[in-house]
Order: structure tokens, then sequence, then C-alpha cells
């Protein structure tokens, strides 16, 4: 597909996909005001002071359990593999780059084929204050390398709660191949933010699933480049957005080298009052990417009132000649003769919900090979579709039309 | 009322739909009587009501019942919810087939099995029972695998719909438009499945068509005319053969008050 726009001029960069200042020096960022495109969705009071790189007073423990043959270190603030893949681009991301004091670094070596994943469990031990918010300020960095010609699957575990701003960087070598999950399973008072850095060599495949489902505010920043022609990267993503919770991922996908290629899926489902999912999908193509092939979708599923999901994809291309880029976004409410359709066969209505929402996570979550984690989250969707959401009358889905607001978008549209 | 006969009866049914004008009301006292082991068409023109009266049946919310009652075995069915009719034994094999992508058909049929039967099958024999129902029907046993309806092309979704009647035993068995869409293979392999129902005997069955052709493979002892949102005629199977020659005009025009082409009411 060559992309065009209808003047038949060659694309030009439009700007729809920002380019922040990218930092290690906190300074360098501005204290957001919440008017700023990157801050504007996200509730800058419920961040516990993130925003100012307030001393850790908390605590969030790592512990990897890892196959044979794959290392585990703990780096010092000075050592170069810390910022090979990340350059902050917010203030967030660069305090907690400088007041991590070091990383936790797992290598797996070149040509290695791991047959058992690694984990690497991230516990908030925090104390909770009486009101129940996690009070604790912790930082942490994780440095991940993937050796050439190796495959490997990296599986991010965060449990317990605390306020935790921490990046995770990930350098996949040429030829590698690397399935990786963070899963956000915080207990309800949770904070955490980070940026989720991931380098993809030459012909590497990265195949990322990021699952959040617990915490007070989660705001998730994972970032693609390519260093060689080849990669592949898939990003997948489920969130479960309850009453209260706000769950932000933002992507930004760069395609530099030319015949590289990106599948964004992102899909929320969203319950309760102020339950607040918010999804950016930005792709950047760059001129000398030529032969790029991307798509990305994110779909919402909003099972009551007052949920809100904001999903904003932006392409940007600034090269002519590619194999595709599309996007699409959309938001619906439960298809309501779906519902019909399982409550006709004997199945109850609370059931029915159960099985139109796991069926539309399924997509997702099915392709999630580690039986253990994709047996969690399932899990945990279910226990939290059998709890009744609160301030919802549980017939109040009926009656409401099926889809909501849809959207698709070819390239440059 | 004994046990032994299921009677599905239908009193004065008067039904009405929201529209943006208002309630508009569609279904004007439909009178009508299934008993197990039975099987009846209901025929007639298009927009004459008849998936307004299976949905009603089945419990659909956008059909509101302004009067009139409808009761299985005496029970009061409009005062049940749509998953507790089925339950109670009513099916309704759907016209537009809904797709519910993600959830497998094996993990769909296993889930209204055990709601309707009131625990969950034993796995070795239902595997069997799925397994020799879905062949009958021809039907690949890969599609278990498949979302429910996903991607089905439109015989698929109706052998679907007899698979699942054939699964759910129910007592009475309202069949919207089963056979429309089919080409004749797809429709002698459907109409063979009904029959299988049927010949059992434990089925009462209400067979909503637009056509006369499936009546070549399932003769009804009992045929009906709607139009307008009434029955207005009722005979036997030589009525279907009447409505083969000469369709629906003469109901039609004049808003369904026609003159009766059949032989008196059966119900
Ligand atoms: N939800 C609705 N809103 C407005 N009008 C409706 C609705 N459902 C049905 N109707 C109208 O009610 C009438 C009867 O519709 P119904 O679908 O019951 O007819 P039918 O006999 O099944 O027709 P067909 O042979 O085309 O399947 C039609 O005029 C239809 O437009
Ligand atoms: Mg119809």
């Amino acid at each position: 597909m060559v992309v065009i726009d209808a003047t038949g001029r060659p694309p030009m960069a439009s700007g729809a996909v920002p380019r922040p200042v990218r930092s290690r020096n906190p300074l360098d960022h501005g204290v957001p005001t919440g008017r700023e495109e990157a801050w504007r969705f996200t509730p800058l009071r419920r961040l516990r002071g993130l925003l100012a790189g307030p001393d850790a007073d908390g605590k969030v423990s790592v512990t990897v359990s890892a196959p044979a043959g794959v290392a585990v270190e703990q780096l010092d603030a000075a050592d170069p593999r810390i910022g090979r893949v990340l350059t902050p681009a917010d203030r967030v991301a660069a305090f907690a780059m400088a007041r991590a004091g070091g990383a936790t670094a797992v290598t797996i070596p070149a040509e290695a084929a791991l047959a058992e994943p690694v984990i690497v469990h991230l516990h908030g031990e925090s104390p909770r204050t009486a009101a129940g918010a996690a009070a604790g300020v912790a930082y942490g960095h994780l440095s991940i390398e993937v050796g050439p010609f190796a495959s490997a699957t990296v599986v991010l575990d965060h449990t317990g709660s605390a306020t935790y701003a921490g990046n995770v960087e990930v350098y996949v070598g040429h030829g590698a191949s690397l399935t990786f999950v963070s899963l956000q399973d915080w207990d309800a008072g949770a904070v955490h933010v980070g940026a989720h850095a991931y380098s993809i060599g030459r012909d590497a495949k990265l195949r990322s699933f990021t699952v959040t489902l617990g915490g007070d505010l989660v705001r998730l920043n994972p970032t693609v480049e390519y260093r060689g022609p080849g990669g592949d990267a898939e990003l997948n993503g489920v969130f479960f957005t309850d009453a209260g919770q706000h769950q932000e991922h933002r992507l930004l996908v760069t395609h530099t080298p030319r015949s590289c290629r990106s599948r964004v899926t992102y899909k929320g489902a969203l319950r309760g009052d102020a339950a607040h999912s918010v999804w950016i999908g930005d792709v950047l193509i760059e001129a000398d990417a030529v032969d790029t092939d991307t798509y990305e979708l994110n779909r919402n599923l909003v099972l009551t009132d007052g949920a809100r999901a904001d999903s904003v994809p932006n392409l940007e291309i600034l090269t002519g000649e590619i194999v595709g880029a599309g996007h699409a976004s959309a938001t619906g409410r439960f298809d309501d003769e779906a519902l019909f359709y399982l409550q006709s066969r004997g199945i109850p209505p609370a059931e029915a919900r159960r099985l139109v929402v796991h069926g539309f996570f399924a997509e997702v979550i099915d392709r999630i090979q580690v039986t253990e984690v994709r047996d969690r989250i399932m899990a945990t969707v279910s226990g939290r579709l059998g709890e009744t959401p609160a301030g919802d009358s549980t017939e109040a889905a009926a009656g409401a039309g099926a889809v909501v607001g849809a959207g698709a978008g070819p390239a440059g549209a | 009322m004994t046990a032994a006969v299921s009677t599905l009866e239908i009193r004065n049914l008067h039904v009405s739909v929201e529209t943006e004008e208002g309630p508009r009301e569609i279904l004007r006292g439909v009178d009508l009587t299934v008993r197990k082991g039975e099987t009846h068409a209901i025929m007639g023109p298009n927009g004459s009501g008849k998936s307004t009266l299976s949905y009603s049946i089945a419990g659909h919310p956008k059909y509101t019942v302004t009067d009139g009652s409808i009761t299985l075995d005496g029970e009061d069915v409009l005062a049940m919810g749509v998953d507790a009719r089925a339950r109670a034994g009513i099916f309704l094999a759907m016209q537009y087939p809904v797709e519910i992508p993600g959830v497998s058909v094996s993990n769909f049929l296993r889930s209204s099995a055990t709601a309707v039967r009131g625990e969950a099958p034993k796995l070795r024999t239902w595997v069997k029972e799925v397994k020799a129902s879905m062949e009958a029907l021809e039907m690949d046993p890969a599609f278990a695998e498949r979302g429910v309806n996903e991607g089905f092309s439109g015989g698929e979704k109706k052998r679907h719909e007899i698979l699942q009647m054939a699964l759910l035993k129910p007592k009475i068995a309202v069949l919207d438009e089963t056979d429309s869409g089919l080409d004749v293979d797809a429709l002698r392999i459907v109409s063979g499945g009904i029959e299988a129902v049927r010949a059992k005997g434990e089925t009462g069955i209400l067979l909503i068509t637009h056509y006369t052709r499936i009546l070549r493979y399932i003769k009804p002892e009992f045929v009906h005319v709607m139009a307008a949102g009434r029955i207005v005629d009722e005979g036997g199977p030589e009525l279907a053969a009447v409505l083969e020659d000469s369709g629906y005009d003469r109901y039609v025009k004049g808003d369904g008050a026609a003159a009766p082409a059949g032989a008196g009411a059966v119900s």
C-alpha cells in the first residue's frame, strides 16, 4: 500500500505524534499542569507527589526466579546498561531513573532457548495509611537483555501496594524472540507509573502483554524502537477498570529502519462509577521506514454507566512506501442481543455477562502461552465479574444500544 | 393440567414495541395452543408479526406484552425471565442467530445444557452426545472450537440452532424461519434434524415460515396464517397447499380482515 494524501503530495510531518523532550535530568521536564497533551487525562493529584520526585519511604521488593543460565545482577547507578534503551520522556520516569539507585538486570545469553519463563516478582510492601491509601513511595529499574538468537519468556508480576515509579528497559538482540508479560495485579490502593521501553534488534520478535487489573492509578508508557530491519513487535494489552480506578496506557511505536512490523491490540472492560481508562496509540513511521507494516486497535467494553474510556490513536507517516498502516478504535456497550441469545439458552444473566466479557478478552489473553499467568488473569476477571459492581443495578445494561461509538481509520486519515 | 402433557397456551396476546413515534402495537390479539408432540406451522407475509410472536414467547426485552397471557402447563411464562423460560422448556431458534465473539461453541453448548438440565452433563457422555448430534447435522467437528456463530454462513447458523434444540430437548420449540437462507441440501439436513426431534414426540413445534418448501419435509398437523398481527386463518396441511398456489394476497388486502380460506379454527 502506498499512502499519499488526497492532494497527491507525499506525506509530511503532521505533528500528530508528539515528540516529547527526552532527558535523564528530571529538571529538563516541565512540571505538568494537566493541560499538556501527555497529562490531560491523568488525575495529577492522585499521583501522590511522584511528579516532584519525593524521597523513597516505601519498598517494592524484587524477586527473580530464572532458569539456569540466566544471569541476574544488581547494577549500580553508573552502569552503562542503564539508559541504553530508555531516555525518560517525562518527569516521573526521569525521577525514577535518578532515584532507583541502580537496577536489577536479567540477561539471557545468546542463543539460549529457555524452556521455563523468567519470573520477576515485584511486591509493594508499603504500609497503608488509615485511609487505605498506599503511602510508601518506591522507585525501581529493571533491565532485561535477550542475547542474539535467544528465545525467552519474561513475566513481570506486580502485586501488593506502593506508590511506585518504576522503569523497565528491554533490549532484544538481533534474531531473538521474547515474550514479555507485565501484569499489574496491585492491591486497590497502589499507584504505579512506569516507562516500559523496548528496543528490537534486526529480525527480532517481541510479543508483549500488558495486563492491568489492580491499583488505584496505573499509568504505563510502553515505547518500541527498532535497531534494524525485520523487527516485529506485537503489543497486546488487557485492562479491567473498576469503579474509581484510573488505568492509562500510552504507547509509542517509532518505525525508523525499513521493513519492520508492529501490531498493537488493547482490549479493556470498564465498570462502575468513575472507572476511567485511557489508551493512546501513537505510531510514527519515519522517512526511511519504507516497507513498514503497522496496525493498532483498541476496543473497550463499557459495562455500566458512569465509566469512561478515552481512546486516541495517532498515526504519522513520513514515507509514501509502506506495506500498510491503519488503526481502529471502538468503545461499546454489552451487546444486548448477545446477552439475550445466551439467556434464551437458559444461561442466567450474570453468567451470560461473564461469558461475553471472557469472549471479548479471549482474543488477547488466549495468546499468552504461560498457562499459570493466563489462568490467573481469567480467574481474576471472573472473580470480579462475579461481584456485584458498585453502583449498578444488574439489569441496567439491558435496553442500552449496542455500540456507543466506533471509528476506524485508514492510514493518514 | 396433567404433567405428562406440555401445553403452551397463548391467549389474546397484544405486543408493542417502542418506536421513535411512541409505542406501536404489532401483535393484536393472538390465540394459539401448542401441545407436546404437535407440529404447528405459522405462515404469513413479511412484517405480519411472526418474529414478534417468537421473541415475545422467548421474552426479548424489546417487546412489551400489553395484554393477554402465555402459559406453559399453566405456569405464567410472562412472569419468567428469559433464562427461566428456557429452563422451563421453551426454545427459540432465531431467524438471525447472534454472533458472540470469543465464546466457543463447545463452552456455550455445555453452559446452556448445564443450565437447562440443572446439572452439568457427564463429560464423557456429553462429548459423545454433541459429536453424534453434530454428525447428524453434517457439521464439521471444528465448529465446536469456533466462536458462537462467528463467521458462520447463514446455513451454518441454522444448523447450529437445530443442534442446540437437539441437545436441549425443549418442551416447546419455536423455529423462526429456520428454512430461510438454506440451499436445497442444507434444507434437507436441517429438516432432518427437526424431524428427528419431532419423531421423539417430546416436543411441541411451532414452525414459522414464509414459504411452503420446508413443509415438504416436515408435515404440520396445524397451519395458521398470520397477517397484520393476528391469526387470520387456520386449518390443516391442506391450507399450506392453498397458500402455495395463491400466496397471501387475500389476507393482506383490507389489513388482514379478509375471508379465511381454511377449514375453521383448531385451537
Ligand atoms: N423493534 C422494532 N421497532 C419497530 N418496529 C418493529 C420492531 N420489531 C418489529 N417491528 C415491526 O413489526 C412488524 C412485524 O415484524 P416481525 O419481524 O414480527 O415480522 P415477521 O412476520 O417476522 O416478518 P418477516 O417475514 O420479514 O420475518 C414489522 O412491521 C416490523 O417493522
Ligand atoms: Mg421474521
